[in-house]
């Protein structure tokens, strides 16, 4: 009765299954900061465009110090103040409030770098062919300014999504958590870290090539 | 208000080994900037005249770093090489990571610097007599570290955020320092909340010297 006991399974195709859950997680989380940390951040853009100098001394520090501090440390401040404060988050709203606010920080610039690329003559011109202050931002400064900073936007935004990869700290099963407890389990690093390094890269590559294409198309 | 009780002063008994935590957290971003920066060059520099393996090579690694998360890139630094028997130090796999990373983003840096710097100056020095190493490095290279200076900046900055990865791999730089700190007090947010803010003061110290630099350096 000499049996050996293996603590370790192999990596089975079941465990694809288990990595695509983790990666549907990780697009879940992005897109939802993402999206709403566009908002938020072209309303902070448009606010550090028109506050001038109310803005550049109230809201731009603030936003200075998401940018300044590392994502990591961001996240596991928050996860752990919020209780002091009484909010009840799991790590998935700690995660998508905090993602999200970093978004916005990093879009704030863009979206003001987006109104700035439209000259001041040509929002005249609008504003003199009797446009009002926001058929103007609609109507000319949205597509030529956002012609501009699009793909920083597209940077940004992919940023954020490899960046969610650090909301695992909370115990978030993201893709990068999901393959760490597979590698625990079946100790095969390279296989599994080459699938979730692949599926990033699936995501990433084509996005960013597209939006580098579209730079070039648009510089003509 | 808050149902808690703030401990600050475990938190400042142990600021001195923070602090030294901080420097190291300096060195290994300055140091895996300088790799960045060599490899970099050399990567670029490929991309540009040269065709065959050596391109592909140098294009993958470039793609790589810059589709990939950073915690992924350190992630297979860390235990993806483990499967070839190959077991860094969670110094060596930060630093690794970091280089990787910084030397893929560098590199397109660098490409556009290069490019920006007009083929016929290369020629104009060639043709005065000067060697190839003496028309690219008293023409060409200063040329271009005007243009990445701020990028360079920037990916400085980077490297010292993202050096706070360091602590998911058991480095003890400044975050894995915090982590280690707060795990043994559970102070944890008073631990992160004071290295956020020697963090946001690293950042502006980075930012501040590189501005009066550039001020010394760009004069004319």
């Amino acid at each position: 009765m000499q049996e050996t006991i293996s603590f370790f399974s192999g990596f089975t195709p079941n465990d694809l299954w288990f990595l695509g859950e983790a990666a549907l997680r990780t697009l879940w989380i992005s897109a939802l900061s993402i999206s709403i940390g566009t908002v938020l951040g072209c309303a902070f853009g448009w606010m550090l465009y028109e506050g001038k100098l109310a803005a550049t001394l109230t809201l731009a520090p603030v936003l200075d110090v998401f940018r300044s501090v590392p994502l990591i440390i961001q996240l596991v401040l928050f996860y752990n103040f919020a209780p002091i404060v009484g909010l009840d988050l799991d790590p998935f709203g700690s995660g998508v409030v905090i993602l999200t606010i970093y978004t916005s920080a990093l879009v704030a610039n863009v979206a003001r770098g987006g109104i700035e690329a439209v000259e001041r003559p040509m929002r005249r011109a609008a504003r003199s062919l009797g446009m009002s202050y926001w058929q103007d931002m609609r109507y000319v400064v949205l597509p030529i300014g956002g012609r501009a900073v699009f793909p920083a936007w597209v940077g940004v935004a992919l940023g954020v999504m490899k960046d969610s990869a650090l909301v695992s700290v909370l115990g978030y099963v993201e893709l990068l958590k999901a393959s760490q407890i597979l590698i625990t389990r079946t100790q095969e690093p390279f296989l599994i870290l080459t699938i979730a390094g692949a599926f990033y890269f699936a995501l990433s590559f084509p996005i960013s090539r597209y939006a580098a294409k579209l730079e070039k198309r648009w510089a003509q | 208000m808050f149902d808690y009780n703030f401990h600050w002063r475990p938190v400042m008994k142990s600021l001195p080994d923070l602090l030294e935590a901080g420097l190291l957290t300096l060195q290994v971003a300055a140091l895996s900037m300088v790799i960045g920066i060599v490899i970099g060059i050399v990567l670029a520099l490929i991309r540009m005249h040269m065709r065959g393996p050596l391109y592909w090579i140098a294009t993958s690694w470039v793609e790589l770093a810059r589709n990939t998360p950073a915690l992924f890139q350190l992630f297979f630094f860390g235990f993806g090489l483990g499967a070839f028997g190959l077991h860094l130090s969670p110094f060596l796999i930060v630093l690794a990571g970091l280089s990787f990373n910084c030397a893929g983003y560098l590199a397109e840096n660098f490409r556009g610097g290069f490019q920006a710097v007009p083929d016929t100056q290369l020629r104009a020095a060639r043709s005065l007599g000067m060697t190839a190493w003496q028309a690219y490095t008293r023409i060409v290279i200063p040329q271009v570290f005007r243009i990445v200076y701020h990028p360079l900046t920037n990916q400085l900055v980077w490297a010292v955020l993202m050096s706070s990865l360091g602590m998911l791999v058991g480095f003890r730089e400044l975050s894995g320092e915090t982590q280690f700190f707060a795990s043994r007090t559970f102070r944890i947010f008073e631990y992160f909340a004071v290295t956020a803010v020697i963090y946001y003061v690293i950042v502006k110290f980075i930012l501040g010297v590189s501005r009066l630099l550039a001020m010394r350096l760009f004069r004319y």
